[in-house]
């Protein structure tokens, strides 16, 4: 091939491909769980395209918003579908994210080597979270407006500059037109762009240190403590194989390429039945005060976030206190971000951890869907008590990790991969 | 390339000197990046004050107006909602006005210059919904029949924006600055005197 030599000799392109596709060693027990970042690559393109057509219609700002929106489902050609591919795989990534994270916290992929691996993808699932938000505005809804109109108030809580800060964000003293059109520069430049870097680095990091796996066990000997006969039969890159004998491993491609694109297809099913048959998800992808146009003199009875950020929600009005409900939102994502530290155990897979470490997971999955639940319903006197119990059983989760973590009693780990 | 040798103490001047130069010049850059943010002059013109007829208002109506694109509230007071501001203050928060949510006129029981009108900005303290006006049944007290109550957090205020105890919102509703210029005619948005 003279055209890929020529290329070779001026952009590292075989290179590149062999050392992160076609040569990179991944471990061959992979599972179910294992999909989930592939699979939001995949939806993060889908936003970036089908939110690049939907700019093409879209008109940003108060008095064209709301109107363009029903434009685009009504006359724009195929215009309801770019947008129900794009609202539905809003709430998909969501989806796909937090199994992606449920994956990393069973199998201990958060610990050492992997924290800044872990810390870029507490990042991206910040950022996600505030262009989701800012996304959210754009439709110009009853729920678009009140919904920004609360959660920008959270900032408000912020002692002596809170105010000015809340009037700085919106650009104005309510929301309005302004607001409307940061949020769409910020949704459709700035924080994909943001995403894009932070998915890089991420991709970069995990390439670095090499994928976990269900075992929790590593894959990378030292170089020169394994016979030939027992390593991994295939060809890999020499900047893996130099430094470490390598066992239990396939390349990432064809071997889970292949795998992916199976689940994939899979995925692809479930999007288009909710596309097709349940674009509103019974009001939880898309909500029905939102087919509404904003009115800033009416609040609707019953404001709920989307159903990703309720857990987080039901936290925020748990506590009977302003300040301190936005300081325990925050704590909550923070505390995941630190898990690499709260966690001291000396095994990453719960396969081989105590039967305690396994019901405090259970529990955490729990609260945090209970908590889910109680952030789309009404703030009653028993739900708010529910909220209060399930906030502190969230924030046990981390706790009870910190202190029986160091001296938890673990089972053997195995040499090598099992099965 | 010259040979002689590495002048250690200039070089770490010049590297530090160029950065905070440098610096200064980012921060300088950031400004207008920044200020751009802040409500335009356009923004701060449409917060200019609201005048409103008050002279057809029922007893027990109320009345929206806007003013800074907030909901303002007018409610004409009765007898009834009057006398209930005492029996409430063991449940409110701040009973006595404490915190600078209203002008100095209107820290007093009933936090408005003339008992039976009530002047509010209609946003919830907590996280700027806008309350609904109850006026039957809305304590489990006799003789309180009306107050406010937000919908998104269930927040509660009395008759005169006062907040409840045991609530999301932590402050009392906020008094916009008004007066009267006639018997029918109320300015929100401005002092009595002000220019």
């Amino acid at each position: 091939m003279s055209l890929l030599n020529w290329i070779d000799k001026r952009i590292p392109f075989s290179n590149t491909m062999k050392l992160h596709i076609t040569e990179y060693p991944a471990p061959k027990n992979f599972n179910f769980w294992y999909l989930m970042g592939s699979l939001a690559i995949v939806v993060l393109v889908n936003q970036i395209v089908t939110g690049i057509w939907l700019t093409m219609s879209y008109t940003p700002s108060a008095e064209g918003a709301f109107a363009s929106v029903e434009y685009i489902m009504r006359d724009v050609e195929f215009g309801w579908l770019l947008r129900y591919m794009h609202s539905t795989g809003a709430s998909a990534f969501f989806v796909v994210v937090y199994l992606h994270m449920f994956r990393g916290m069973m199998y201990g992929s958060y610990q050492k080597p992997r924290e800044l691996l872990w810390i870029f993808g507490m990042l991206i699932f910040l950022v996600l979270m505030a262009e989701a938000f800012m996304g959210y505005l754009l439709p110009w809804g009853q729920m678009s407006y009140w919904g920004a109109q609360v959660i920008i108030s959270l900032f408000s809580a912020i002692p002596i500059v809170g105010e000015d800060l809340t009037t700085w964000i919106r650009g104005d003293y309510v929301i309005s037109g302004a607001t409307l059109n940061r949020f769409f520069a910020l949704h459709v430049i700035a924080l994909p762009l943001v995403i894009v870097i932070l998915v890089f680095l991420h991709l970069i990091a995990l390439h670095e240190v090499g994928s976990n796996n269900p075992d929790g066990v590593d894959i990378k000997k030292p170089k020169g403590t394994v016979k030939p006969e027992e390593q991994a039969k295939y060809k890999f890159h020499p900047r893996y194989t130099d430094k470490y004998d390598i066992v239990d491993a396939i390349p990432f491609h064809p071997y889970y390429t292949v795998k992916d694109i199976v689940g994939l297809v899979g995925f692809l099913i479930l999007c288009s039945l909710v596309i097709f048959y349940a674009p509103t998800m019974g009001g939880f992808f898309l909500e029905p005060p939102n087919f509404t146009a904003a009115d800033p003199m009416k609040t609707p009875d019953h404001i709920a976030p989307v159903w990703y950020f309720t857990p987080f929600y039901a936290i925020l009005r748990a506590i009977p206190d302003k300040l301190g409900g936005v300081i325990a939102m925050f704590l909550a994502i923070v505390m995941l971000a630190l898990l690499p530290w709260l966690d001291r155990a000396k095994a990453r897979s719960i396969r081989y951890r105590s039967k305690l470490h396994k019901l405090n997971l259970a529990q955490f999955v729990i609260s945090f869907i209970i908590l889910g639940y109680l952030g789309v319903m009404p703030a009653t006197d028993l739900y708010t008590l529910m909220a209060r119990i399930f906030t502190a059983l969230y924030f046990g989760f981390f706790i009870f990790l910190f202190l029986y973590s160091k001296n938890e009693k673990i089972k053997p780990l195995p040499e090598r991969l099992t099965k | 390339m010259s040979n002689a040798p590495v002048d250690k103490g200039r070089r770490r001047f010049l590297t530090v000197a160029t950065s905070v130069v440098g610096g200064a010049g980012v921060v300088g850059a950031a400004v207008p990046f920044i200020a751009s943010w802040n409500p335009s002059a356009k923004a701060r013109i449409a917060g200019a004050p609201v005048e409103m007829k008050i002279d057809k208002i029922e007893p027990g109506q109320l009345v929206r107006s806007e003013w800074r694109g907030s909901p303002v509230w007018v409610i004409r007071r009765t007898q009834a909602m009057i006398d209930s501001l005492s029996l409430v203050e063991d449940n409110l928060r701040d009973p006595g006005s404490e915190q600078p949510q209203q002008p100095e006129y209107a820290k007093n029981q009933h936090r408005s210059i003339d008992p039976e009108w009530f002047v509010a900005v209609g946003i919830c303290t907590h996280l700027g919904c806008s309350p609904q006006f109850i006026t039957r049944d809305f304590g489990s007290m006799e003789g309180v029949d009306a107050g406010f109550f937000c919908p998104c957090h269930g927040s509660r205020f009395d008759i005169a924006g006062r907040v409840y105890q045991g609530v999301p919102a932590p402050t009392n509703l906020m008094i916009p600055p008004h007066y009267f210029v006639d018997d029918a005619t109320i300015l929100i948005g401005e002092e009595e005197g002000a220019a």
